[in-house]
């Protein structure tokens, strides 16, 4: 920057580079294998000069995996995490900072303790809810006595089941459930300025109509930002969708990756794989690309 | 921080937080609760509910040599994986702060490999570092036998940090980068007309001034090395050879769900959150206290 340091620069130059290069390698490898044959692929060396077979490639592993549906499930589930955070995260973020009422720092620690544990370590439990999603609340009216009670007096009994396995709430709700996006407009409300509230207050603005009215065109970027984040986050889960999806229809693009592996005793096509493996991992690479500015935001603020 | 101006009517208020209030506690608390019931009570065999054991659970988990094995291997891949890819990246992003010509482009791409799912990225790798075909059968051509992740456990634990460290290197470069250009140019420019140069400028100034995301990002990779190694660990080796990578929430997954015991693998979820509660509270009490030089 200011003074010459050619020896430094130098290695600078080559060390980016070869980080470069490896950043990039396993990209470029997976898309040259997708387009050699069966026999090609196997060659030991690889050739690096791509082969012609791409797109009979792309076209068997779509059909051998299913890709079509999955890429829909795998989008449908994204896009409703990511949607579900941001209305839900900006909901709560506005009931904990513009509203004092008993027990609202309980339910701010309350919330801010899903952030410790993620759903992976929890995920039997979390699993067995999701096959009874009302089986929580059948329990507590169980041991409090009031499922026998309504039983006595009305002579129904309760039992209350929703099962949500294979199915997209199944899939999204558990996703939604942490507290990430909430602190995110918890830190933007802050910075708001007092003012704009008293203002708006002033002309008669009640607290709904502030918030749909001021403060969600005011948080425009950051839902970019989480949005974008959520998004990747979601389409890359792995466990979750694997576990409640027994049901090939509701199956996501990432869990099919282990149709793709090929069988010990099996040719090994190698080829086909990495034309999955492409597919798959074509997506959020789009979204990093195009979405880069929002993505490196979105991921700076929700850690912090 | 808390605002002057609020809403008065609290009811109203109360009622915003209530879809997130409602989601975390049927998919959160209600969960996070039943593993703590599972892990001190056993299942019938027979049905008919489950009988009080106590710490039972944690005793038997605790004297089985396979779940030490675990700990042992889970502990081996947080370290060397964090290590790897933390060290890595903080050497790209103190490079790419240079500024020199073509730093615009390793801004850009340096941090794709974040976007890769994990277990997409894990199937490229095991194709990569196959020993029959891909690259290092190049190697084992020279060396016979040389490298074989599907027999050698050291090979299976190398090949799987090396898919993860390759993910977050991304990830840990973004950070990094943001904070050395959060660092007033004023700073560094004022060191360099004191005479410093450019060794001197990161090792008295950027790195004194990073150490709260060097920290940050410490905690943060050892907690994703438990829970996002599970796509990786399940793509290239299913947890084996020999257990070398069953790690600890591949091992949950398959005593809960492959051997369906839910009461041992609950067990297991309560020893990996206490961990992870105490890595978290341990960065917010201790480390966002003490390194701060704002």
């Amino acid at each position: 920057m200011v003074e010459r340091t050619p020896v430094l620069n130098f290695f600078t130059h080559l060390i980016l580079f070869i980080g470069f290069v490896f950043c990039i390698a396993p990209f470029v490898v997976v898309a040259i294998a997708a387009s050699h044959n069966l026999k090609d692929v196997n060659d030991v060396p690889m050739s690096l000069l791509p082969g012609s077979d791409f797109w009979v490639n792309i076209k068997t592993a779509w059909t051998t995996a299913d890709l079509g549906p999955k890429l829909l499930n795998s989008f449908i589930m994204a896009t409703g995490v990511a949607a579900g955070k941001v209305i839900i995260s900006a909901l709560t973020a506005f009931s904990i900072v513009y509203f004092r009422y008993p027990g609202r720092t309980f339910i701010f620690w309350l919330i801010f303790i899903t952030l410790m544990l993620p759903l992976e370590v929890r995920i039997v439990p979390t699993y067995a809810v999701v096959a009874n999603v009302l089986e929580p609340y059948q329990t507590i009216l169980d041991l409090t006595g009031l499922s026998w009670l309504i039983e006595k007096v009305s002579g129904v009994h309760v039992a209350l089941n929703l099962g949500m396995l294979n199915s997209y709430p199944g899939l999204i709700l558990p996703l939604i459930a942490t507290a990430t996006g909430t602190f995110l407009y918890r830190q933007f409300f802050l910075t708001v300025p007092d003012e704009l509230t008293e203002a708006a207050r002033m002309d008669g603005a009640g607290a709904l109509r502030f918030f749909i009215d001021i403060l969600l065109p005011l948080s425009r970027n950051n839902m970019a930002a989480l949005g974008t984040i959520m998004f990747l986050w979601a389409w890359n889960q792995y466990l979750w969708p694997l576990l409640i999806t027994t049901d090939q229809s509701h199956a996501t693009a990432v869990t099919e990756l282990k149709q793709l592996i090929p069988n010990v005793g099996g040719a090994p096509e190698w080829h086909i794989a990495m034309a999955g493996t492409l597919i798959i991992m074509l997506p959020p690479l789009l979204v990093v690309v195009l979405m880069q500015r929002w993505f490196v935001r979105g991921l700076i603020a929700t850690e912090k | 921080m808390e605002k002057r101006v609020t809403f008065g009517k609290w009811t109203i208020g109360i009622l915003f937080a209530v879809p997130q209030l409602l989601l975390i506690f049927t998919f959160f608390y209600w969960p996070a609760g039943q593993a703590v019931y599972w892990s001190l009570t056993l299942q019938q065999p027979w049905g008919g509910g489950n009988i009080w054991v106590g710490l039972d659970n944690f005793r038997s988990i605790l004297s089985n040599a396979d779940y030490w094995n675990s700990i042992n291997a889970s502990l081996v891949f947080a370290g060397v994986s964090t290590g790897l890819a933390m060290f890595i990246a903080l050497v790209l992003a103190a490079l790419t702060d240079r500024q020199l010509a073509g730093s615009r482009l390793y801004r850009v791409v340096l941090i794709w490999p974040y976007g890769i799912a994990a277990p997409a990225l894990a199937l490229a790798f095991r194709f990569i570092l196959a020993p029959e075909a891909g690259f290092m059968a190049v190697v084992n051509q020279i060396w016979p036998g040389f490298w074989d992740p599907g027999l050698d456990g050291a090979d299976a634990m190398a090949s799987i940090i090396v898919a993860f460290s390759w993910k977050y290197v991304g990830y840990n470069f973004i950070f990094f980068l943001a904070a050395f250009q959060a660092i007033p140019r004023s700073l560094i420019e004022a060191a360099a007309m004191d005479g410093s140069g450019v060794i001197r400028r990161f090792w008295d100034i950027q790195f004194p001034l990073i150490t709260p995301t060097i920290f940050f990002l410490l905690v943060i990779n050892i907690t994703e090395s438990f829970q996002d190694s599970f796509g990786i660990v399940d793509i290239m080796t299913s947890g084996g050879p020999a257990n070398a990578t069953n790690l600890m929430v591949y091992k949950i997954y398959s005593d809960g769900f492959k051997g369906l015991d839910y009461s041992g693998a609950a067990a297991q979820s309560i020893i990996l959150m206490l961990l992870i509660v105490v890595l978290t509270i341990f960065q917010f009490r201790f480390i966002e206290r003490r390194v701060h030089y704002r």
